[in-house]
């Protein structure tokens, strides 16, 4: 009797195995795949073309949009944090592979599976630079031609920052053409515009597919000693895409001679001019030519604010947190510890001097892009005021105090715990809270790494020209630092013994 | 109660003790005095283990005092620094009962023993629970020294107790401190710059020049027989002005 019920337990236990490693072996059979963009539109939008194909072969995808450069995304890419993403020609032989002399397609495509890449052929147009001027102004100098600026070395130019430090960018086109120009300011790429319609500046560097060349009715100079090359837009991806997803590599492969000029300067312009969302722009173009249907899943603000301010805390708080858990010990260190102290100290005031932007893109290489390296390198700004508000904190107080509490018998812990830590206290507290303010600030850069928060829609809201998106992201970033500042005063207020503020007071 | 044998101590350049000896009775008060510089402050930090000679030793109760029994034989130690030393983010009451409360005193016991020390020292019931940013100088140094005798410890040690303190109230907290040591019967170490304060507390005065010590006596032995001209100056320096003053050698 008792056979019976443990023979069909038995079956039914199989049965759920090999159910389960079913379930288990298909979904580690899905293919998983990362896109990533640069931040400006016409990057985003053939992102979002290629997420969509993703999906549309059930792929599960995952679009890493509006990544801070071009040395961001390929640092990713080579790093295995992204999968696959749209670039040029140009920027592949010129910029990132400048060192190599590699004359046209057929060498860089060599080159890149030395590395591992692969490179789809063209999509079908050329994204060149050119340098442009509002066209009544253009007019009015006589300017043509790229060599008529010569003539004219009082113009203001204002460059892309990528275009001011890019192999190809404005030094060597400044070598090539003999200019003049001592005004010349390095600028957002998008934000330039703008200048260049107020008069600001007078020459910017535009992407010829910019949908603002027409809209701000501007020249394009000729390139008459031709210094651009081809900026042919194609698609990166790792070698091991086409095993781990064939299919999506199948059907991206499909946009190869699809896209003219003409098309993507019509999806720029319904992006940055018509304000439609990149994700319907690109759907609508698969709809059209590839004849793929995607169903859009529709983010309304409110989930989309909670999403920025989640990853918000998630960095600021994990940061913050690691930051005060080692920072406070250190200060102690490098109060005890003389010699090694000016060290502890002098180390994370170097910290503190590397330019935001510059930790952040270190990191990539260690950690990938996303979350971590924006963590790790906000942990790494929010050491300095903690460690030494806890140094000058301890240093503050008298040695008649500090000896009355060794006489008492107190051992060194105690002594620390019962007595500096306690009158220390204020000034740590303090530090924290310069910590968390300029974590919160600086945590809206950690989206041009792809972390997410109320950076992104700054970003985006200055690559759309879209003020109302910009304030989305600052606002609340501002609101959160009033927040997180009143929140310390309060934990000043019960955990700050009032024996202390008093003494603020009458000092 | 202490014995210092052949101590030296220097700071960088500066000798502050050059093999000095000395010997502190129980339940004496000794007072260590002489002028700015000369170690009576570096002598009393030698005997709670806050600096340790070069050479020479410090004895307590025939025990040598060393880093691995210092943090014991402190807390049979009372000690009281010019300024109160008191810690500004605790109560009068939790300054005095940190210690107690550190070892682990019943709360009951804390409070009876702060009980009787507020009355013995006459600190006023309501202070005790003022920070001492509250409390006078005068007051908080009546903490300190309720502090330095919550364990009920064999050995005051007092440095300059009452050197920060306007005279009125000096004068007061000194004949409170002398019925105290009298009450208590404790072993009392001391160090004053104030021939007058020395004279008026001590059993027994250790006259101090340059790290060395000049004459050990009462303030009668030193003044009558000098063992060095120094002494006599010494006296005769803090008792001039006044004195003078009062005889008109002083006019202006």
């Amino acid at each position: 009797m008792t056979r019976t019920p443990n023979t069909t337990t038995s079956v039914k236990f199989t049965a759920l195995c090999i159910l389960f490693c079913f379930l288990f072996c298909t979904s580690t059979q899905a293919q998983e795949i990362v896109v990533g963009s640069k931040k400006f539109t016409e990057s985003v939008i053939l992102g979002e073309v290629l997420s969509h194909i993703g999906r549309s072969v059930n792929a599960s995808v995952t679009h890493r949009r509006e990544l801070g450069g071009t040395r961001v995304l390929w640092n990713a890419l080579i790093a295995g944090d992204i999968d696959l993403y749209p670039d040029y020609t140009g920027t592949l032989s010129r910029e990132i592979l400048a060192e190599e002399n590699l004359r046209d397609e057929a060498d860089i495509r060599a080159r890149l599976a030395e590395m591992g890449l692969v490179m789809s052929r063209p999509l079908g147009f050329n994204n060149t630079y050119v340098l442009g001027m509002v066209e009544t102004r253009a007019e009015a100098l006589g300017i043509r031609t790229i060599s008529d600026l010569k003539k004219h070395p009082d113009l203001k130019l204002g460059f892309g920052n990528e275009f001011m430090d890019r192999g190809d960018g404005w030094p060597s086109l400044q070598n090539r053409y003999v200019l003049p120009h001592q005004n010349v300011s390095g600028l957002d790429h998008d934000l330039a515009y703008r200048g260049l319609e107020s008069g600001t500046i007078d020459v910017m560097d535009m992407y010829s597919t910019d949908a603002e060349i027409q809209y701000y009715g501007l020249r394009s100079l000729v390139d008459d000693l031709q210094h651009f090359p081809v900026y042919n837009s194609v698609i990166v991806y790792r070698v091991d895409l086409i095993d781990r997803a064939p299919q999506v590599v199948k059907e991206i492969l499909k946009l190869e001679g699809l896209i003219s000029e003409r098309k993507m300067m019509i999806m720029n312009a319904q992006v940055k001019l018509e304000k439609k969302p990149e994700v319907q722009v690109a759907a609508d173009f698969l709809a059209k030519n590839l004849n793929v249907q995607v169903k859009i899943k529709k983010e309304t603000a409110g989930t989309r604010f909670w999403r920025h301010t989640w990853d918000h805390l998630t960095l600021v708080g994990i940061s913050l947190f690691g930051a005060i858990v080692v920072a406070i010990p250190l200060g102690i260190v490098a109060f005890r510890w003389a010699r090694g102290g000016q060290i502890i100290l002098g180390l994370v005031g170097i910290i503190q001097t590397i330019p935001s932007l510059a930790l952040l893109v270190f990191m990539i290489p260690l950690l990938g892009i996303g979350g971590a390296p924006a963590i790790l390198a906000l942990f790494l700004y929010s050491l300095l005021p903690i460690v030494r508000n806890t140094y000058a904190g301890l240093h503050d107080i008298s040695v008649g105090i500090r000896e009355s509490a060794a006489a008492l018998g107190l051992s060194d812990g105690a002594q620390l715990r019962l007595v500096t830590l306690p009158m220390a206290s204020r000034s740590i507290l303090a530090g924290i809270k310069t910590s968390a303010v300029i974590n919160v600030g600086t945590a809206t850069l950690g989206a041009l790494i792809g972390a997410g928060g109320y950076g992104q829609p700054i970003l985006t809201g200055i690559r759309l020209d879209d003020i109302g998106l910009i304030l989305q992201g600052a606002v609340p970033a501002a609101l959160l630092a009033l927040i997180v500042q009143g929140l310390f005063e309060l934990f000043e207020r019960v955990f700050v013994s009032r024996g202390l503020r008093l003494k603020g007071e009458m000092a | 109660m202490f014995e210092v044998t052949g101590v030296s101590k220097t700071f960088g350049d500066l000798q502050a003790l050059r093999e000095v000896d000395l010997s502190v009775q129980a339940e004496q008060t000794t007072v260590l005095i002489g002028p700015s510089g000369c170690g009576k402050s570096t002598m009393i930090r030698l005997m709670v283990g806050l600096v340790w000679p070069d050479e020479g030793t410090v004895t307590y109760k025939g025990q040598m005092l060393t880093p691995a029994n210092v943090l014991s034989l402190r807390q049979k130690m009372g000690y009281v620094i010019q300024e109160g030393g008191l810690f500004p983010h605790l109560t009068a009451r939790k300054n005095v009962a940190l210690m107690a409360n550190y070892l682990g005193w019943a709360e009951g016991r804390i409070d009876s023993r702060i009980e009787t020390l507020a009355t013995l020292t006459h600190f006023p019931a309501d202070g005790l629970d003022r920070f001492p940013g509250e409390l006078s100088g005068g007051q908080q140094q009546r903490v300190g020294l309720m502090r330095a005798l919550m364990l009920d410890p064999d050995v005051l040690l007092l440095d300059e107790p009452l050197g920060a303190l306007d005279p009125m109230i000096r004068a007061d907290l000194q004949s409170d401190l002398r019925s105290i040591f009298q009450t208590l019967g404790k072993t009392v170490v001391m160090v004053t710059h104030d021939m007058g304060e020395a004279g008026f507390f001590g059993d027994q005065i250790v006259l101090m020049r340059e790290g060395e010590i000049v004459q050990i006596g009462s303030l009668k032995n030193l003044m009558q027989s000098p063992a060095h001209k120094f002494v006599t100056q010494f006296i005769h320096a803090q008792r001039r002005p006044l004195e003078s003053m009062a005889r008109g050698e002083i006019v202006k």
